[in-house]
């Protein structure tokens, strides 16, 4: 749970918004909390995942620091929202582990990942470097074994986040199912990240600037996720149903999925990464910064050797970057529920809140 | 003393009159200065705790319903103030607020629907996305493009005008004393509700009970320059606009979170346990203004507001937590009233409380019968612990005692004659326009419209 320190202070800063409601009109956030006039700690984790962390609310604040009430929206949301990811996360250890390390456990696993699949494919007697690709993929790791071994991370990861979303559901104090009114609604403001935009304009990135490039890259990195995801089962389905084994041709529906969803990849996380730079560190929200850093980075890798392997998938170095790549793939994959990955389950089931408690 | 090179047009103040004149100027090709009290942080004066101005319209907008005509408009300033208004300078007001949108727009200013509880204000007020902090950052950014240079902590310490003609303005700036000279100037640098002693002068002793409920850099120090060195006064120093706040508000800058909109939900008694006014006069925006020296006028200078559990969610939420208990007599243990007292002015309250239906949204027929004075609308038996009570003070939010000026909005001296290069705007001359009394967003009004008037002005001054 949150510590009663963090808790008083988000009733205190929310009572004074809750008074005045100037930034109503700014984003969900404010219409959210006018619902209520305490503020438990659920409360607060349920708007602190509404929040995207714009700043307009803090430039707009006549009480914002130095004043003396000292109101700072988005650094107290993002402080409870980063709470909130690893309270949520689950096995709860993992979680702990995971915030605590960041991006250097994310590096330490890719390098024991990579060292693993080497070592198989090695000890199965793979023909990793000799051949010059023409033997295909599973020539280096036997189809079953990809399977397997992608299958049960993918089974574990679903596990853990059903189980994660399960529990903040259950404290977003709302019905159990997923399925109702508000689905619809959240489903199209997550697609267009509607708040992200939410007063017409771009949201503020700075006092007085507001630029579309964070909506973009988000998108970029969004649409990419989906476009890779989409390749996959495709892909999926020539090998199962159509008996279509991989590598295909270039102009097959997998590459021409995955080559559009990998250049997403490549450009939006680049891009959030860089904005992340330029962010004012008024708004708080840099305690995040190795779980976003390290999802970012394992996102940008995945593209940037999935992409590399379908560039150089006919030379001698396939067998290496097929490796790595499948080693990013799975540790992105293994961190998905502990790193910022979480931010569309839980903003997604609060704007169902949100649009369930009318909007 | 360090001088600065001279300017066009130097502008006294840093809230929307002043930001409005200094941009109206450059945009009319005059070079620019503003000189802001305030540090960074705190810039905009009283505009950064506004919300809204009202505007004229006649047809319904993006954000405004319906309409509101000039007539209405008029009228509605008319019945506030007694009919006691300038009416050459309230006609300028009115008809040129309808072009305030439009310009405040192309300054980056944006715009929303009135806020959730404003309703009544969905008509007759733009609001400002965000609020008045967020429309004073929007001008400033504006003048930081326009090429306006802004000094903030800008101190004024004296201002130099001879036979009604301006010569330079002395500032202190981070520690250091400079002249700066210019062709014009605009005074736009607000009341005095800041300066606790000017206060303390007009009220006495009364005064050093009052809570300022905005900015603490509106100490009048221009305006009483200007006084000084011969304009003429207009408006009544004790004149102002003071409303209820919370009684553990801090001294200034509290804004608009301190307030208390419970007053007509119960009942609101002195520190002797006695009530002394109607709480249910009229509806709540019509008469929230006149608490703060209804308030100013008992023993101590404050008063305590009365809820039980019927209401309690009814009101807005305040910042502080109510008071609460589960008898009057404990409560008034914990307000430290006499008890006796306040069971008794309670339960003579409840006794001539006449049935009725209520509703909370209009002039109801509850009302009590026989008391002195009567509660006349909204009045319930205070009887459904627990009770919740509120401590209140006097909260000033601006006084009336300004500049007088003419309809170029230019500073008359007291030979009647306007000044040949001084300018005001904003609250600084708004007694010009209204005496006493207000209207939501008026002031707003009043330094937009006036604040680009004196800056259009002081910049085709300069050019000549």
């Amino acid at each position: 749970m949150l510590p009663d320190n963090v808790v008083q202070h988000g009733q205190r800063v929310l009572t004074i918004c809750n008074a005045c409601r100037y930034c109503e009109q700014y984003c969900p956030v404010f219409p959210a909390l006018e619902k209520r006039r305490t503020f438990a700690a659920t409360d607060l984790t349920y708007l602190a995942n509404l929040c995207h962390n714009c700043g307009e609310c803090l430039y707009a604040c006549q009480f914002a620091p130095p004043h003396e009430f000292g109101v700072n929206v988005p650094s107290l949301l993002a402080e409870v929202r980063t709470r909130s990811y690893e309270e949520y996360a689950w096995p709860p250890a993992l979680g702990r582990s995971f915030r605590r390390h960041g991006f250097r456990t994310g590096l330490a696993a890719l390098a024991a990942v990579f060292s693993l699949l080497l070592l198989a494919a090695i000890a199965d007697g793979q023909a990793i470097v000799s051949a010059d690709g023409s033997a295909g993929f599973y020539a280096v790791i036997p189809h079953g074994a990809m399977v397997t071994t992608f299958g049960a991370a993918s089974i574990f990861v679903l596990i853990a986040l059903s189980i994660s979303g399960a529990r903040f559901w259950r404290d977003a104090n709302a019905a159990t199912t997923a399925r109702g009114p508000g689905v619809g609604s959240a489903v199209r403001d997550a697609l267009t990240l509607r708040h992200l935009h939410a007063s017409g304009q771009d949201c503020t990135s700075n006092l007085e600037v507001r630029m579309p490039w964070r909506r973009w890259c988000h998108h970029c990195t969004f649409y990419g996720f989906m476009l890779c995801f989409a390749s996959t089962t495709v892909a999926a389905i020539y090998h199962g149903v159509f008996g279509w084994h991989a590598p295909y041709a270039y102009t097959s529906l997998p590459v021409l999925l995955g080559a559009a969803g990998g250049f997403g990849l490549l450009v939006g996380p680049l891009g959030l990464a860089a904005l992340r730079q330029t962010r004012d560190p008024a708004l708080g929200d840099d305690e995040s910064g190795g779980l976003d850093g390290l999802f970012l980075a394992l996102l940008f890798l995945t593209s940037l050797t999935g992409l590399a392997l379908l560039a150089l998938r006919h030379s001698q170095a396939m067998g290496v970057l097929l490796l790595v790549h499948l080693a990013v793939v799975l540790v992105l994959l293994l961190t998905l529920p502990y790193g910022k990955f979480v931010h569309a389950l839980y903003r997604f089931l609060a704007l169902i809140r949100y649009h369930r408690e009318g909007g | 003393m360090q001088e600065i090179p001279s300017y066009d047009v130097a502008v006294v103040g840093g809230g929307n009159a002043a930001l409005c004149a200094a941009i109206a100027a450059r945009r009319a090709g005059a070079s620019v200065v503003v000189l802001e009290r305030a540090p960074r942080d705190f810039r905009g004066g009283n505009s950064r705790h506004t919300r809204n101005f009202r505007c004229l319209h006649n047809s319904p907008g993006q954000y405004l319903t319906g309409m509101y005509t000039g007539d209405e408009f008029l009228s509605d300033l008319r019945s506030v103030n007694g009919g006691d208004i300038d009416e050459s300078l309230a006609r300028i007001a009115i008809q040129q607020s309808a072009t305030c949108p439009d310009w405040m727009a192309r300054e980056g200013v944006r715009f929303q629907a009135a806020l959730h509880g404003t309703l009544q204000l969905g008509r007759t007020n733009l609001f400002f996305l965000g609020g008045g902090k967020a429309l004073m950052n929007s001008y400033y950014a504006s003048a930081e493009r326009l090429g306006i240079d802004v000094f903030y902590e800008a101190e004024v310490v004296d201002l130099r005008v001879a036979n009604g003609v301006f010569e330079s303005v002395d500032v202190q700036t981070a520690g250091r004393a400079r002249t700066i000279r210019a062709a014009a100037v605009v005074i736009a640098s607000g009341g005095f509700e800041a300066n606790l002693d000017w206060l303390r002068d007009v009220w006495g002793e009364v005064a050093d009970n009052f809570i300022v409920r905005g900015t603490p850099y509106n100490t009048g120090v221009p305006l009483k320059r200007l006084l000084e060195a011969g304009a003429q006064s207009i408006g009544d120093p004790r004149e102002c606009h003071a409303i209820a706040v919370d009684a553990r508000a801090p001294k200034f800058d509290g804004g608009i979170v301190t307030r208390l909109d419970c007053i007509p939900f119960g009942i609101v008694v002195n520190s002797h346990g006695h009530r002394f006014y109607d709480e249910g006069e009229d509806v709540w925006p019509k008469r929230y203004a006149i608490w703060g020296k209804l308030i100013a006028r008992q023993p101590g200078q404050i008063a305590y507001s009365i809820v039980d559990a019927k209401v309690a969610d009814k009101f807005m939420p305040s910042v502080y937590p109510p008071i609460v208990a589960h008898s009057i007599g404990e409560l008034a243990r914990l307000l430290a009233l006499p008890p006796e007292t306040l069971e008794a002015t309670v339960e003579t309250f409840n006794r001539s409380v006449r049935p009725g239906t209520l509703n909370l949204s209009a002039l109801d027929g509850c009302r009590t019968e026989g008391l002195s004075p009567d509660k006349t609308h909204w009045a319930q038996h205070l009887d459904t612990p627990p009770y919740w009570a509120y401590p209140l003070r006097p909260g000033i939010t601006f006084t009336y005692l300004g500049l007088k000026v003419d309809t170029h909005t230019r500073v008359l001296m007291s030979d009647g004659q306007p000044s040949a290069n001084v300018y005001a705007a904003g609250e600084v001359m708004a007694g010009n326009i209204l005496l006493k009394g207000y209207l939501a967003g008026f002031g707003m009004t009043i330094g937009t419209v006036f604040g680009r008037i004196a800056g259009e002005e002081a910049s085709r001054h300069a050019a000549r």
